[in-house]
């Protein structure tokens, strides 16, 4: 039995890498824009019929570059055209937007690709299986890690180490003052939502294989992506990491012990946590939030 | 609006209330022969989840029904009279009661046609005894509606969950498959999964199979990667899944990716999340209601009519909701009527339709199931496909041709009803 669970949990951190791309995407957006996007499962979804394309002519490898591209300019382009004005304007209408966005994105997709949901093979190079002692591992799954791995990884170095990552950092938590400073945020918005919403393309691409193509799997991710972010708290990237995992884990133990509430049981995770932490496991007191 | 472009008989709602003007405008200015073409016409309702988990279902039997109208049209209408279909969404069993209210009442239609979600057709079913309407269920599965809920007005070209079970089943029985076997099953969590599982496994039960494990499986899930752990640990003979669509698509695909040896079957097969999941990642027999690679003359002309009017083949539920307007088509043009308890009389008396088998289908009187053949089917091998939606060949009909249909049927015992 202790194998089962050590089994499940391992698992479990794998399927929380990718959900930490996915997530890290949309807490990135809010942070900075302060807009909830209910169109990143259009931008995952986006990027996973991206990938359908670019797969049969470049393959897979081209897929995983070009179509986070791809989903970025798209973005960059809504940003430019629509949400920047919502910015300072009611949360709500930033709310109501993408709201609708997600909406025309999925029927946009139905009338270009059809109703009907797209086979995506996993590419041959990548199929096959690792086996660990007892323990059993997709060659495909370990790329996904060894791609979420990387992607975190510099994202934190871009946040962190580059003057652009400092007027991120410094606009999530006092935008005023970056404004008072001379700077203006305009240019660093736009690059994070092309970013974010770049991540959920990604995110979209890995999923592709596993979960196949479909219109509707953009509204399906949303929720849980947002679990995510919740948990972990505003703002804050090592909470969405840190959440992401927690999130993969206890589903994982839960199909073991009651299939039933293994959706369920990130919500109860959400709930427990919000009770005793209500910015979420490493959420800030920022001004502007609360 | 795609939908406006292929199919003009069917008016989307701006069309319809531009109809609707010019109709009031025609009456006012007193062109009566303008109205009573219009009111002559004979309306079928056709409802469908076009949107949501099943709206890539429901699109393939819009597409096949709006075919049917159109050829019957075509052939000199009905009565002579021109038939239309009017088509709703019905995404969830609420919006359902009330566009079947509205095709009762507004559009006065003579017959409802489609529905593949149980608790939408269920409450159809409702709707289509109190306005005294034949609903032919086309697409829901689940036995309850042929059994405690079945009513007079409700008839069922989709098979139900015993029939999908007990073809598969034949076949596994003849092949040594059941009996002293260890079946893992995982089962959508709702009201179709629960009574797929309680037909499957009854039938497991029966025939000295052992049930080693059931999870019930939340609809929707995305990675099943958890559960496949599980299988990989309980080591068994088959792996049965009762789920359907995506979650199919889904799990057929990662079940293939860790490539373990337990043979793969499952409650029931459409074809579409079958051909979404692509030939690498299906394997084992599947049963199947009617796939588009029938070596029967009639299906192959349909195949063809379909293929060429929409650029890809028919699927099973193309393939009900087209029997469904057929048999309608029929009922109308035998019973030289509109009046609809003409036509539940008609039905239950045991006529005979072409529903493109190679056996013809008639309704069992006390259920109101269509008795038909189904199919076992395996999956080609890459090399042999024509094209990318020939996945299967066919390889016998369930009951076979001297057997009985009754033979995968529910009995009265396992499924009784008692039509109001």
């Amino acid at each position: 039995m202790t194998s089962i669970i050590l089994e499940q949990i391992l698992n479990g951190l794998l399927v929380g890498s990718y959900y930490i791309v996915l997530s890290l995407g949309l807490s990135l957006i809010f942070s900075l824009g302060g807009v909830v996007n209910l169109a990143h499962g259009a931008f995952y979804a986006l990027g996973a019929y991206f990938a359908y394309e670019v797969q049969r002519r470049l393959g897979f490898g081209g897929a995983m570059v070009l179509a986070p591209i791809g989903v970025a300019l798209v973005g960059v382009a809504l940003e430019q055209l629509f949400l920047r004005r919502l910015y300072r304007a009611d949360p709500m209408l930033g709310l109501l937007f993408t709201f609708g966005l997600a909406m025309t994105a999925e029927q946009t997709l139905r009338m270009i690709w059809g109703a009907s949901g797209l086979p995506f093979p996993i590419p041959p190079g990548l199929r096959g299986q690792l086996l660990i002692g007892d323990f059993i591992y997709s060659y495909y799954r370990l790329t996904v890690l060894a791609v979420s791995i990387a992607t975190i990884t510099a994202c934190w170095l871009l946040l962190t180490r580059t003057a652009f990552g400092m007027v991120v950092r410094a606009g999530t938590r006092d935008p005023e003052m970056v404004r008072a400073m001379g700077v203006s945020l305009r240019p660093a918005q736009a690059a994070v939502f092309a970013l974010g919403v770049g991540l959920a393309g990604l995110a979209g691409v890995m999923s592709a294989p596993l979960a196949g193509v479909q219109p509707a799997m953009g509204t399906e991710i949303l929720t849980a992506t947002f679990v995510v972010v919740v948990i972990g708290g505003l703002g804050s990237f090592w909470g969405v990491v840190v959440a992401g995992l927690l999130v993969g884990v206890v589903r994982g133990v839960t199909v073991v012990f009651y299939p039933p509430a293994a959706e369920a049981s990130m919500y109860v995770l959400m709930a427990l946590i919000l009770l005793f932490r209500p910015r979420g496991l490493m959420g800030e007191k920022f001004e502007k939030f609360e | 609006m795609k939908n406006d472009k292929q199919a003009p008989q069917v008016p989307g709602r701006r069309e319809a209330l531009k109809k609707g003007a010019a109709l009031g405008a025609a009456a006012t200015l007193g062109f009566p022969a303008i109205v009573r073409a219009q009111a002559d016409t004979i309306k079928l309702g056709h409802l469908t989840p076009r949107t949501g988990f099943l709206g890539q279902l429901g699109d393939y039997g819009f597409k096949a029904a709006s075919m049917a109208v159109d050829e019957i049209n075509a052939a000199g209408g009905l009565l002579g009279r021109k038939v239309e279909l009017i088509a709703e969404d019905s995404v969830n069993p609420q919006t359902a009661v009330s566009k079947a209210q509205k095709l009762a009442e507004r559009e006065k239609v003579l017959a409802l046609i489609g529905e593949i979600n149980s608790a939408s057709a269920l409450a159809i079913a409702e709707q289509a005894l109190r306005y005294k309407l034949p609903f032919f269920n086309t697409g829901a599965n689940s036995d309850a509606l042929r059994g405690k809920n079945c009513n007079r007005y409700m008839f069922h070209i989709e098979g139900c969950n015993t029939m999908y079970t007990k073809t598969i089943g034949t076949w596994q029985k003849a092949e040594n498959k059941i009996k002293g076997a260890k079946w893992y099953m995982l089962t959508a969590d709702y009201a179709f999964g629960h009574d797929l599982f309680r037909v499957s496994s009854r039938f497991l039960k029966e025939n000295g199979g052992e049930l080693i494990n059931n999870d019930m499986v939340p609809t929707n899930t995305a990675d099943y990667s958890a559960y496949i752990l599980k299988i990989r640990q309980a080591k068994p003979d088959l792996v049965y899944i009762n789920l359907a669509g995506v979650d199919q698509t889904t799990f057929l695909k990662q079940y293939k990716e860790y490539n373990l040896p337990y043979p793969l079957a499952g409650g029931v097969m459409d074809t579409i999340p079958f051909w979404a999941a692509g030939i690498e990642s299906i394997s084992g027999h599947w049963q199947s209601l009617w796939f588009h690679g029938l070596n029967v003359p009639s299906a192959q002309a349909f195949t063809k009519r379909f293929l060429d009017k929409n650029g890809f083949p028919p699927d099973n539920q193309a393939w009900g909701d087209y029997v469904g307007v057929k048999i309608m088509a029929q009922t109308i043009a035998e019973t030289k009527s509109t009046d609809p308890p003409k036509f539940i009389e008609y039905l239950e008396k045991g006529a005979s339709f072409d529903i493109l088998k190679a056996r013809a289908g008639t309704f069992r009187n006390w259920d109101h199931q269509l008795l038909q053949e189904m199919y076992v089917v395996k999956v080609k091998d890459k090399a042999a496909m024509k094209d990318k939606w020939d996945i299967f060949e066919i390889v016998r009909p369930v009951p076979a041709a001297g057997e009985s249909l009754e033979l995968i049927q529910p009995t009265k015992e396992e499924n009784g009803c008692t039509m109001a």
